[in-house]
């Protein structure tokens, strides 16, 4: 699993920070904090935080069982 | 062959090469193929990686929070494409169509996307450059380096250079109760990205993180022991600071030298290229199948007069490569113009700072929301009459709103009432930028004139 926060795109929702909280991090008031590999445990909750973001900011690949290579496309990052 | 047919045959079997492995190179390569591209791509990378993300290296890896080895980005889609990693492009020949490599191959193409970036400035003195413990921070094995270092308790973090990534490093030695010295030559940090108003805050920032900030000075010299390792470092106001990391936050070169010879209008401030991302070669002269995207292309924008506009930002070197490669395989009128309004962000100390516009080129600056004084504020940057760029801290809701006004061309100083308008807002102060004609490290958008064909600036950094 990758992922990658579109920070110009991120207003601090903090979202993510309450669904994957081992993943995503707020630092200070508005800055956010990334794991951008997360271990596989935190699938489930990741795919959640990636649906929640209000600003659509997260791009992940591997969120679901795919074959080795094929990445799946979770946000547009448009 | 008409221009329809052609393009047909292009998407359908042509052969396209990406040089450069990064961010704009891997999103321009599954712009390709999302976009129907069904011909041979190729992607070349000096560094041996899969495509990586850099701004965690300065940020959640310097922190203890992500890996330096595990920045990988996510992938939007399949690409199917033929990786030369690991080896750098060396040369190119328009007339032929072929990209030299470093290990002698050719790789022939139909269409090029140059998206090569740029690189640190090393330390100007290469002996001193040379001591074990000075580091510089650009790629993934830099970042592994440091963070190694880091890891070892070194103590003090001796940092050249207070722009983004310079103030970044220091904010997380401080967070790790590392000791930092800071040494800048402006008077405050972010004064070629911010200006002076901003800066004199993030000045205030780094003293009250315990950062021992020098301002105002030059590095004049890095002195090493009997074995090699960094021991102290000189600066211009006879001050010496006992230190046994240096970290080395000058800006960066744009990765161009590999193209000296080639007839591109390629120099020290990147590869000139049309709104279409088509590069120019040296007579000005637009080429149809080379395209440049990224860090390392400089671009004419409407919305700031047209000048070419060198950008070191994340988020360009996506909407730039999206655009590239829409374009590279599109016919005349479904091609589109790169209309992106700069924008970017940090953040340091626990504030998050962000800018949307081109600050460096305002005259002006008027707080139009929050306080300096509070670290939370907007400031709205003018120039000839009309918003040019805006920067929050710790207020990025607000900055939607104002890329609209610089799209718009909305008057300054701005008119409207806003909500909680303090005394500092009221009136437009001089912005406060140093003198243009002086190379700084990190104004990370760049204006760079009207010439296409900018071959011969030689940028010289100062010898001490």
């Amino acid at each position: 699993m990758r992922l990658v926060v579109d920070l110009n795109k991120c207003q601090g929702y903090a979202q993510c920070a309450f669904l994957a909280p081992d993943v995503f991090t707020m630092h200070g008031e508005e800055s956010l904090v990334y794991d951008p590999r997360p271990e596989k445990e935190h699938r489930e909750r990741v795919t959640r935080a990636v649906a929640a973001c209000p600003v659509r900011a997260i791009t992940a690949d591997g969120l679901r069982d795919a074959p080795a290579g094929a990445g799946q496309e979770a946000s547009d990052a448009r | 062959m008409p221009a329809e047919e052609f393009h047909e045959w292009l998407r359908r079997e042509g052969r396209i090469v990406i040089v450069g492995a990064s961010l704009a190179g891997l999103r321009a390569a599954e712009t390709l193929r999302a976009e129907g591209f069904t011909g041979s791509l190729t992607l070349i990378g000096d560094e041996p990686y899969e495509p990586y993300d850099r701004p965690p290296l300065s940020k959640a890896v310097l922190l203890g929070k992500a890996s330096p080895e595990r920045t990988e980005l996510p992938r939007r889609r399949e690409i199917d494409a033929t990786w030369r990693l690991g080896v750098a492009a060396t040369g190119l020949d328009l007339a032929a169509k072929r990209v030299r490599l470093a290990d002698g191959d050719e790789v022939p193409y139909d269409r090029l996307l140059i998206a090569t970036g740029v690189r640190a400035r090393p330390w100007p003195k290469e002996d001193e450059a040379q001591l074990d413990g000075v580091f510089v921070l650009r790629t993934r094995d830099d970042g592994v380096r440091l963070h190694r270092r880091l890891n070892a308790s070194p103590r003090r973090v001796f940092v050249i250079g207070a722009g983004f990534t310079g103030s970044e490093i220091a904010s997380a030695c401080r967070e790790r109760g590392i000791a930092v010295t800071v040494a800048e030559r402006a008077d405050a940090p972010l004064v070629g990205a911010l200006g002076g108003v901003v800066g004199a805050v993030a000045a205030d920032m780094h003293r009250e993180n315990g950062v021992d900030l020098r301002t105002g000075v030059m590095v004049t010299g890095l002195e090493g022991d009997s074995s090699g390792r960094v021991r102290a470092a000189h600066l211009s106001d006879g001050g010496v600071v006992e230190t046994d990391v240096v970290i080395v936050s000058l800006g960066a070169t744009r990765n161009t030298d590999w193209l000296e010879g080639s007839g591109l209008g390629a120099g020290p401030r990147g590869i000139a290229c049309d709104a279409g991302c088509r590069a120019f070669d040296f007579r000005g002269i637009v080429t149809d199948d080379v395209y440049v995207a990224g860090d390392v292309a400089r671009s004419p924008h409407a919305l700031f007069g047209y000048q070419f506009l060198s950008l070191e930002h994340w988020g360009n070197a996506v909407a730039q490569a999206e655009v590239a490669a829409h374009n590279m395989i599109s016919a005349g009128a479904d091609r589109r113009p790169h209309l992106w309004v700069p924008a970017f962000w940090s953040s340091q100390f626990g504030v998050n700072i962000k800018s949307v516009g081109v600050p460096s080129m305002g005259d002006e600056i008027m707080i139009t929301q929050g306080s300096l004084a509070e670290r939370r504020f907007v400031g709205v940057y003018g120039h000839q009459g009309r918003v040019i760029a805006a920067v929050s801290f710790d207020n990025t809701r607000w900055l939607e709103f104002y890329q609209r006004q610089i799209e718009l061309g909305a008057p300054f100083p701005v008119e409207y009432p806003t909500v909680d308008r303090r005394p500092e807002g009221r009136k437009p102060v001089p912005a406060d930028f140093p003198d243009p004609s002086l190379p700084t490290h990190g104004p990370t958008v760049i204006l760079s004139g009207y010439s296409p064909a900018d071959r011969r600036l030689v940028f010289t950094p100062g010898r001490h």
